[in-house]
């Protein structure tokens, strides 16, 4: 397993199948194949592709310590940016499809409505952190302070839980928030317990240099 | 199911009908499941035959009627009407019934008659959604006297000339065009008379986002959207303007004065 994970071909392996949600999305877009309300479809699949994304993203760590893999460490990165690159294409998909580009309207829908506004708020806390991704940036803002901001993914992580959950409180519709909140709070409720109990795993920039003279 | 043309104004629109296959594959019937495409895959397990309805409550003559004796109570017209759904879409569905009024002069609801509630079926053997806790079961709905007496207000038996599929509330529904499509209650079992304003399902869900009248009105927002347009289902590609929500979703000339004096920012 740990070969496998450090084999030249797995990063572009998971690039690829990181993409296929998008493929399928495409695809059904212009062969009429994403049901009555396309546009609905679009958008709540983004979303939904985003909280997929960012579940698999905050697994890495607790996944590489519990289970000996240092090599997962390779994929973090790539996995939260695509957490970026989904987040995009839903706010894309609602400015366009709901909103017509109107900016006006986007403004006051955001300054109007909670829920969007916490979306809107976990969207853009999410861009420092995808800004800031490559390795230049963590050198240029140091370590240390590169991981405390990027400590923020903690709270979009709620933010975006929230922003979920008020959504679908319109209609009572619980039981998909109940996963992904029940996920989240289990991978962040592993690190309290790390905290809590002093035994930090290494930090992922160390790994990082480790894995490099591997 | 054949329907003779209706003289009832408004009754028919000239718009584009929405087609059958989007009217019966994007459904909201929660009690077979709370995504859209739910109702179409799970609702064969509703069986339509036999089928009553009970009339009860503040009327002179309650009674319990077949599917076959409510089928022939009066002619089946076909109306095309509008649906504006609460959560931003709408239809243009060619519906198959005959006003809920010819029912109600049938029974012959007492002076202390205000309202009618309407009682969906809510059995757990063939809803496998009745026992989540999305709504309190049955779903329940409601209209004031003179709101059901409206000839625009539809007891409804087929869509396109067709019986009602399963998922689309078979065998008998009600259609209230002007109100959000959840104000119409689906697979009804009872139809009863109060003086009382019935405590209906989404209303005691969520009292400030679906009200008791919930009349489309793109002037008074839900508190999550807007509900100033609308996307039309089928028409509109996927790039196209969403279209302006009409008063009273279109029949404002028709109901407008049924709430004459009521502020309806107040009374959603």
């Amino acid at each position: 397993m740990p070969r496998l994970l450090l084999h030249p071909a797995a990063k572009p392996l998971l690039f690829v199948l990181a993409l296929l949600p998008f493929a399928w999305l495409v695809v059904g877009a212009f062969t009429d194949g994403l049901g009555a309300n396309p546009a609905e479809y679009l958008l709540h699949a983004t979303g939904d592709w985003t909280l997929r994304f960012l579940c698999l993203t905050l697994a890495i760590t607790p996944l590489r310590v519990m289970a000996h893999l240092p090599a997962l460490a390779r994929f973090r990165r790539m996995l939260g940016l695509f957490v970026y690159f989904y987040v995009v294409l839903h706010l894309l998909s609602y400015s366009w499809f709901d909103k017509g580009f109107d900016v006006a309207d986007i403004t006051k829908d955001i300054a109007k409505r909670p829920f969007i506004l916490v979306g809107f708020s976990a969207f853009v806390l999410l861009t420092p952190l995808a800004a800031t991704s490559f390795n230049r940036a963590i050198r240029a803002l140091g370590a240390r302070r590169w991981q405390a901001l990027h400590r923020l993914v903690y709270l979009i992580a709620g933010l975006g839980i929230l922003h979920f959950f008020w959504m679908r409180a319109g209609k009572h519709n619980f039981a998909e928030v109940a996963v992904y909140g029940a996920i989240v709070s289990a991978l962040l409720g592993w690190r309290l317990l790390q905290f809590l109990r002093k035994k930090r795993p290494l930090p992922m920039l160390v790994m990082r240099r480790q894995l490099s003279k591997q | 199911l054949a329907g003779i043309p209706s003289n009832v104004p408004g009754a028919v629109t000239l718009e584009k009908l929405t087609s059958y296959k989007d009217i019966t594959s994007y459904n909201n019937f929660y009690e077979f499941g709370t995504d859209k495409g739910d109702p179409a895959a799970n609702a064969h397990t509703l069986k339509t035959t036999p089928w009553t309805v009970e009339v009860e409550g503040l009327v002179k003559k309650p009674a319990k009627y077949t599917l076959e004796d409510l089928l022939k109570l009066s002619p089946q017209e076909d109306r095309i009407y509008r649906l504006r759904c609460v959560e931003g879409w709408s239809m243009v569905i060619p519906w198959v019934g005959y006003s809920l009024s010819e029912l109600i002069k049938k029974v012959e609801p007492l002076g202390s008659a205000k309202y009618v509630e309407f009682v969906t079926l809510a059995d757990p053997k063939t809803m496998p959604f009745v026992g989540s806790r999305v709504l309190d079961w049955p779903y329940v709905e409601g209209l004031r006297m003179d709101e059901a007496l409206h000839p625009l207000a539809l007891l409804t038996f087929g869509l396109y000339g067709e019986v009602l599929p399963n998922q689309d509330g078979a065998p008998v529904r009600m259609v209230v065009p002007w109100k959000y499509g959840f104000k119409s209650a689906k697979s009804l079992v009872k139809i009863r008379f109060t003086d009382k304003q019935p405590a209906t399902a989404w209303n005691k869900a969520a009292a400030n986002e679906y009200g008791f009248y919930s009349n489309v009105n793109p002037n008074v927002d839900h508190p999550r959207w807007s509900q100033a347009t609308e996307r039309r289902i089928g028409e509109d590609g996927l790039f196209a303007k969403r279209r302006k929500t009409l008063m009273f979703n279109g029949y404002e000339a028709q109901v407008g004065q049924l709430y004459a004096g009521m502020d309806l920012k107040k009374y959603i």
